[in-house]
């Protein structure tokens, strides 16, 4: 067990969790950016003191982007689209923390159920990673508001790099250079989406985005 | 060589938002079709140089796809110099509901296009699976802006799903990759980069489960992309609201390296013994693919749409041939081809037809053989050869694939597949031959104007080389097509 990186998975969970109750959109993008900042923390926690620099400079890349330049992207489209809040979801926010202490819950089972080949730091790291992606999957499916679902699709990322942060050693530099300028740039063109979807609809509930049928 | 191809597309995308003449931006376009089409001819030659200690190579398969990819390159860009012209900018009305909108900037349009046929590239030649997720999320970011070229509220809404259900699906894709990491490590030692050569070669020490995990999670991400059913759901908007110059290259392209994405899991799979677990699912995707497309092109009235939906159930058909395996895996690499070059031609006729009846309804269109003789023609072609009929290759490639079924005994799967295959056809007849036919409502031609050669010549040429397909496959052909098949544990 290692303590310091329990701490940041539990704050996984507890951030997940937030995200599910909070109605705010300006909340939840400060939360999610928390948990970008965890999520870099991560590595450089588990591997102590004997971390490469590459390995250090990557840790400190996903810092500096899910915990800075991400949420400044969102927080900007926000300001610009005017909405502030999520406004009756589809599924509230009772319900919603109901749902995600029950994936929790499933998740925890889960996790006792797969054989790892190789022990792992935490014997945490594998519900907490699979909590963080149903928990970004459902945000997608609950939530109205365009801006909430490009967040869910941030948190189902997050998960999806805890799962590998966790139980792969290194990937290399290239390829991990390259998923985070991908998801860098999807983050980007998503945002110029809403800002065009708040231009023609004069609101970005995508609930409302049903012209198109069969 | 391998530079060379990817580097041409992606240079010149930097150069067309560099300059600033638009006549100069858009013969750029073409001369990017002819010469990535060129180096992939070379490419036919000579083996191309592995890079990147062997990230970056081209098997068999790979330079079947992007032969694919560069030959409809190469008749959308000829296609797209004439729609831009046409287009021009300024307000525009749209034809459905008559608002009026503007285009996405010329420059934007001609990155993008050439943006994303250099990421379809890299998905051809690259053997790493952290590259090909790379590559596949980017053809996504690259295609999106395409899709919202008429910025109206339609479009907008076909973008945002697209971009929204595909990057979902390819972030599963991710998680397949790590997955496949677990599963190529060993225990207190260096694992097996995930490159597709080095797994196939250990394929014997891969953690099983966690391989049908990863395969399982490769199978549902890149199968949105794939737009296999029932997680299709984002094509028939996309394929319906994006200029037909990009339905095709979407329809025709795109689906198809999503489709050599899940072959890449499929082809380690093979190898560690684990072939006829992903067998049988890829026949459940392709089965129900083919099914949820039957049902929706009965009764379809847009034709865009109806073409969609037929890109669904021809992706069905590749999954299902590579599930029935054996001799169906050549029928599935033949398939790819005949698909592609005919759901690219139909696309660009059907963007003709767009153009002179400003109308995607089925119903309203008649008469095409009296207004545009040339696409009316293409048209009906576009129709034989899309729903497996002789001479075109298709019938070829189907007939390949049912042949494989009743050899293996499956009779059942057999039945089923040609009994939707027959429900299709009358469907598409019906619709197809409603529109050629008759008259039409009003002069919609104004006289003394033909048809521009531009418009025809592509559909022209691709309808040229899936009948070229059906009636002689070139030995050169023949043997690429094989050792696809080989590459993938078929023949």
């Amino acid at each position: 067990m290692n303590n310091a990186a329990d701490i940041v998975l539990v704050f996984l969970v507890l951030t997940n969790l937030m995200l599910l109750g909070l109605s705010r959109l300006g909340a939840c993008i400060r939360t999610v950016a928390l948990q970008g900042i965890a999520l870099g923390l991560l590595p450089l926690l588990t591997k102590g003191g004997h971390m490469e620099l590459h390995g250090t400079a990557f840790a400190i890349a996903i810092i500096l982007l899910k915990g800075g330049v991400f949420p400044w992207m969102l927080m900007r489209t926000l300001r610009e689209v005017n909405a502030q809040r999520e406004i009756e979801p589809f599924i509230g926010y009772g319900k919603s923390l109901a749902v995600g202490t029950l994936i929790l819950v499933v998740c925890i089972w889960l996790g006792s159920r797969l054989p790892l080949p190789e022990p792992v730091m935490s014997s945490l790291i594998v519900p907490v990673a699979f909590f963080t992606i149903m928990s970004g999957l459902f945000l997608i499916v609950s939530r109205r508001k365009a801006l909430t679902q490009v967040l869910g699709y941030l948190v189902l990322e997050n998960g999806i790099y805890a799962f590998g942060v966790a139980l792969v050693d290194k990937q290399p530099l290239l390829v991990e250079l390259g998923i985070l300028l991908d998801i860098f740039v999807a983050i980007f063109v998503m945002g110029i989406a809403i800002f065009h979807i708040n231009r023609e609809f004069d609101h970005i509930d995508t609930d409302k985005l049903s012209g198109l049928r069969s | 060589m391998i530079c060379a191809l990817l580097l041409i597309p992606a240079v010149a995308a930097l150069l067309s938002l560099l300059v600033r003449h638009t006549l100069v931006r858009r013969v750029l376009l073409v001369l990017t079709g002819v010469g990535h089409t060129a180096v992939t001819l070379a490419a036919w030659n000579t083996t191309p140089q592995p890079l990147l200690s062997g990230w970056l190579m081209l098997d068999a398969a790979g330079l079947l796809f992007l032969t694919i990819t560069s030959i409809l390159f190469l008749a959308c860009s000829v296609y797209a110099f004439a729609y831009l012209a046409i287009q021009g900018a300024g307000k525009q009305q749209d034809y459905e509901e008559g608002m009026l909108f503007t285009n996405a900037p010329d420059a934007v349009f001609c990155a993008c296009l050439e943006a994303f046929l250099a990421t379809m590239t890299l998905v051809t030649v690259s053997r790493h699976f952290g590259l090909l997720w790379v590559a596949m999320e980017a053809t996504t970011l690259a295609s999106a802006p395409l899709i919202y070229f008429h910025r109206h509220h339609r479009s907008l809404e076909a973008t945002w799903k697209y971009l929204l259900i595909c990057s979902v699906g390819i972030a599963l894709a991710l998680l397949g990759n790590f997955l496949m990491v677990i599963a190529a490590s060993k225990p207190g030692g260096e694992g097996i980069a995930i490159v597709v050569d080095a797994l196939i070669e250990n394929g014997a020490n891969l953690n099983v489960p966690w391989l049908r995990a990863a395969f399982l999670f490769f199978l549902v991400g890149y199968g949105t992309k794939m737009g296999l059913a029932p997680l299709h759901t984002w094509l028939p908007d996309a394929h319906s609201e994006s200029p037909s110059v990009i339905s095709a290259l979407l329809s025709g392209a795109l689906l198809n390296c999503a489709f050599l994405a899940i072959l890449r899991s499929y082809q380690v799979c093979a190898a560690a013994g684990q072939a006829a677990f992903c067998q049988d699912l890829l026949i459940l995707f392709g089965l129900i693919s083919i099914g949820w497309a039957t049902i929706f092109i009965l009764g379809q009235t847009d034709y865009k749409r109806m073409l969609a939906y037929s890109s669904v159930e021809h992706v069905g058909i590749l999954a299902l041939g590579v599930g029935v395996g054996a001799g169906a895996t050549f029928g599935a690499m033949l398939h790819a081809a005949n698909h592609s070059l005919t759901k690219a031609m139909l696309f660009l006729v059907a963007g003709n037809i767009l153009a002179a009846y400003k109308t995607k309804a089925t119903t309203e269109v008649r008469g095409i053989l009296g207004v545009l003789p040339w696409s009316g023609v293409l048209w009906i072609a576009g129709l034989i050869a899309i729903t497996g009929m002789p001479p075109f290759g298709a019938f070829l490639s189907e007939f390949t694939i049912v042949k494989a079924m009743i050899e293996q005994g499956r009779i059942g799967i057999a039945v089923a597949f040609l009994a939707m295959l027959a429900l299709i056809f009358i469907g598409m007849t019906a619709a197809f031959l409603n529109m050629a036919q008759g008259r039409s409502a009003s002069d919609l031609r104004p006289p003394g104007k033909s048809e521009s050669i531009l418009a025809i010549l592509p559909p022209l040429g691709l309808g040229a080389l899936t009948l070229m397909l059906g009636l002689y496959l070139p030995p050169a052909v023949d043997s690429l097509l094989r050792g696809a098949a080989a590459t993938i544990g078929g023949y």
